[in-house]
């Protein structure tokens, strides 16, 4: 099996000046989403077992929030803009009353779809 | 029934001294069976047993402070190729994990296998926020029609936010398409809230890549060229391979 080797002191900082890209610590975002969903996973014989997604709260699932998840929670950013996804349908209403009075005050414009 | 139990950080393939105190500022100590080294410390089932934990993962502080303690040990023990185990893996004691070395050695010599002489690095993309030109004071546009005129400039933003939303999107692929390149294994993890990141921009990109050590500088060069123009990188690392030890040992 390939080793590395386990002498010497370990380089934790490779790089002598600033690498370009930019570096950035690891803050606990990056720790628990690598503490609580990589890495190996035991099941089985195991005592206590509190690895489930499900047992996370929803303070946590706040935020590591996910794609998915985070449209379950309604703080998807993308989803959740009315101007962007143009389904709020009270918004579209409104506009579409909005636009009928604007045309009324200031004459017909190439503003309706 | 004892009242103390066997919490395991990780597996290893060889021995190194673990100076950082374990979880709840227990000693580390290591238990060897077969070639593997499983890294372990005593804790009390007061604190972390199943009912205790239910409680305290609610509690972010206690959680934050174990998980630094957890990922402590597991970073010393990353000077070896490592397979870090999740956050609170309680044994009942240190027989059971000596068993499960026993048991599952093979598929634990297989993954250390992999990540041995390699890092995992992770990379992160952000969108630079643009001004929205629909705030911006009125330029143009019929001054006997300012209604319209907004409505036009509205319009135009949303196209603009749109566009620039898959543009940025598109970016973020490119850019793990290309790391991966150079990364003998990759993986996207979820993006995460600001709250988290501690970043207003929206992530992009949260992407983890295993890559070989003689390469740490290459993917940190690479890492430097692909920003830029409206996205902005940050590298982090090197991280025991957490994202590439993913094993469901029953």
């Amino acid at each position: 099996m390939e080793r590395m080797t386990s002498s010497g002191p370990v380089v934790r900082q490779p790089y002598g000046v600033a690498p370009p890209g930019g570096r950035e610590p690891a803050n606990l975002g990056d720790i628990l989403e690598r503490v609580l969903d990589r890495g190996v996973v035991i099941a089985g014989d195991i005592r206590v077992n509190l690895l489930d997604i499900e047992l996370l709260t929803i303070k946590l699932r706040l935020l590591i929030a996910s794609v998915d998840t985070a449209r379950e929670l309604g703080i998807d950013w993308w989803e959740h803009d009315p101007w962007l996804s143009g389904r709020d349908r009270e918004l579209v209403e409104e506009n579409r009353r909005l636009r009928r009075r604007l045309a009324a005050v200031e004459g017909p414009a190439d503003l309706d779809e | 029934m004892s009242d103390s139990g066997t919490y395991l950080y990780a597996v290893a393939s060889e021995s190194v001294p673990v100076g950082a105190p374990g979880v709840a500022g227990t000693p580390v100590r290591t238990i060897t069976r077969g070639g593997l080294v499983a890294y372990v410390s005593t804790v009390p089932l007061a604190e972390f047993g199943e009912e205790p934990l239910r409680h305290s993962l609610e509690d972010l502080d206690w959680l934050a402070e174990t998980a630094r303690a957890h990922h402590g040990v597991v970073d010393e023990v990353s000077r070896v190729p490592v397979a870090p185990v999740r956050l609170v893996t309680v044994y009942a004691d240190d027989d059971q994990v000596a068993e499960l070395l026993d048991r599952r050695g093979e598929e634990f010599l297989e993954v250390l296998s992999h990540v041995a002489g390699r890092r995992e690095w992770g990379v992160k993309a952000y969108a630079r926020q643009t001004p929205d030109p629909a705030e911006s004071p009125m330029t143009g546009g019929d001054p006997g029609k300012p209604g319209t005129s907004y409505l036009r400039r509205r319009r135009e933003s949303l196209r603009g936010r749109e566009q620039a939303r898959r543009l940025a999107l598109a970016r973020a692929e490119q850019i793990h398409a290309t790391l991966s390149s150079e990364a003998v294994a990759s993986c996207r993890h979820r993006a995460q809230d600001p709250h988290l990141s501690g970043r207003e921009e929206r992530m992009l990109l949260n992407g983890a890549y295993l890559v070989d050590e003689g390469r740490d500088e290459e993917f940190a060069a690479l890492v430097g060229s692909l920003g830029g123009d409206g996205v902005d990188l940050r590298l982090t690392g090197p991280w025991a391979p957490y994202s590439f030890t993913v094993l469901e040992a029953g």
